[in-house]
């Protein structure tokens, strides 16, 4: 275990998306403003409310580990195997047996495996008890995708996993951020998986009433802070980073993409799905990442929204990032227009994106932006992709159960 | 017929186990051979309860430990 300097950084990073696998395909087609809504093709939808959805299409989960697991595992495990790995690559580190156990992961999952759920709980009712799978445990807990990518690359630090809804991601990283910090772990893997896109996730969704029912223009569906916006849409997918040590990554002359810097969280204690009418939550969040990165509102350079292009959430969170920021606010884009809500997956996707946009010098756009919102009057980057160089990047993700959490990312 | 429950057995075997066709011989033993952990096997029986439509007790699992076996069983089974 090497002394701990305190600073975390960035240092690999994966991603299975909509929009691609792999960071190279997602960004170029975030930047170019690509959409990735279309109607559902992984299940018969035609009696659903909702019938569109973003899904993963480039994926094979035999690319990424072993035949037989890669066929019966809960497709929120392979994603989590598939851009963990990837992580792991690029980030060049080499697994020494001490190494090993210095490294954790901490990938969490809003949901986990309601696929292998759904199914297995059909053959209980055809067939009795007997018929349920032995694997139905340990693929339906939202705790296995941390598990099984340790087992796969042998880490043997820290492992554990958070479940907090839609800002499951963001809290896996910041968790995970401060096992570093505090000198737990040397490496993390962490970030979010999400596969939510089967008979009891939709329907789930559907009767909530969240969910936008455009079913026969998804390519304009998700329209984040649009005046017309009526819902999210729901999408499936995981980012992983490699977050590390800032000393270890200097002493092995890592490349560093980004430093995470803040980490802020709260609870609305106000409704299990409805965001706080003041967005009292989301500004305590806010605030409290800013404090302990010891940053001002005036050095933020990008905001990436949570921005679920639900009615509630653009206008409460426009309120909220004004509360904060007051005349000063710096651009804010929802890349969910672009992925929709990958869930437990998007503070990590999202993440992600802060970093590229850093590294780059690109802010990704808000796409479907066309009918302003007086209630949402903020530059959301509408349509296009931007050219400016921000060096702290702020990054929002809200949960079901009021769950708040905001990241604070400086360019590496 | 124990020459189709045979090849019947080898394709769920291939399948469940995820090993090569050539491998699952008569004296292979699920666990000791063929990779198969305990959960494996609980997987790999119902397999064989769903391809021959029978079903196999739980106090009988263990009359299943080879391939040669699991022919032996099913073939009695369906008399």
């Amino acid at each position: 275990m090497i002394e701990p300097s305190g600073r975390v950084v960035v240092t690999g990073v994966g991603a299975v998306t909509p929009l691609g696998t792999g960071v190279d395909t997602f960004w170029s087609r975030i930047l170019a403003g690509e959409n990735a809504i279309a109607p559902v093709t992984h299940l018969d939808v035609s009696d659903y409310t909702t019938r569109i959805a973003g899904e993963v299409k480039d994926f094979q989960a035999e690319d990424w580990m072993d035949k037989k697991e890669a066929r019966r595992t809960d497709r929120f495990i392979c994603f989590a195997v598939g851009a963990a790995t990837m992580a792991l690559q690029d980030s060049g580190i080499q697994l020494t047996e001490e190494l090993r156990d210095d490294f954790g992961v901490l990938i969490g999952s809003g949901i986990g495996g309601l696929t292998f759920l759904g199914e297995q709980h059909r053959r209980q009712i055809e067939g009795g008890p007997g018929r349920v799978s032995p694997f139905l445990v340990p693929y339906m807990i939202p705790d296995m995708a941390s598990g099984y990518v340790s087992i796969v690359h042998g880490l043997r630090g820290p492992n554990t996993c958070v479940v907090t809804a839609c800002s499951t991601g963001a809290n896996a990283i910041g968790d995970a951020y401060h096992i570093i910090k505090r000198g737990d772990a040397t490496a993390m893997l962490a970030g979010g998986s999400e596969a939510p896109i089967n008979e009891l996730g939709m329907a789930g969704f559907c009767s909530a009433r969240a969910m936008t029912t455009r079913n026969d223009d998804p390519a304009h569906a998700s329209r984040p802070f649009d005046k017309e916006r009526d819902g999210f849409v729901i999408a499936e997918g995981s980012a992983v980073l490699v977050l590390e040590d800032y000393e270890h990554a200097k002493a092995r002359g890592a490349k560093i993409y980004a430093e995470i810097v803040g980490y802020g969280m709260s609870g609305d204690a106000y409704h299990i799905t409805q965001p706080h009418p003041e967005g009292s939550g989301a500004i305590r969040a806010m605030k409290m990442a800013l404090r302990n990165a010891k940053l001002e509102t005036s050095q933020i350079g990008y905001i990436n929204a949570h921005g679920t292009s639900t009615y509630y959430n653009d206008k409460l969170e426009t309120a909220a990032i004004k509360s904060v920021f007051g005349e000063n606010v710096p651009p804010v884009s929802s890349t969910k227009s672009m992925i929709g809500h990958t869930l437990g997956a998007a503070g990590a996707i999202e993440a992600l994106i802060c970093i590229l946009a850093m590294r780059d010098g690109k802010l990704p756009p808000t796409i479907n932006y066309e009918n302003p919102d007086p209630e949402c009057d903020l530059d959301y980057i509408p349509n296009v992709a931007r050219e400016a160089q921000a060096e702290y990047s702020l990054s929002n993700s809200f949960g079901f159960g009021g769950h708040n959490v905001t990241l604070l990312i400086k360019r590496g | 017929m124990s020459q189709d429950i045979l090849n019947r057995v080898r394709k769920v075997t291939v399948e469940e186990l995820g090993v090569k066709e050539e491998e699952v011989v008569e004296a292979a033993s699920f666990t000791e051979d063929l990779g198969a952990d305990s959960l494996d096997v609980v997987e790999l029986v119902m397999a064989f309860e769903d391809e021959f439509g029978i079903e196999i007790p739980d106090e009988e699992v263990g009359e299943i430990k080879t391939v040669g076996n699991a022919v032996e069983y099913i073939s009695k089974k369906l008399g």
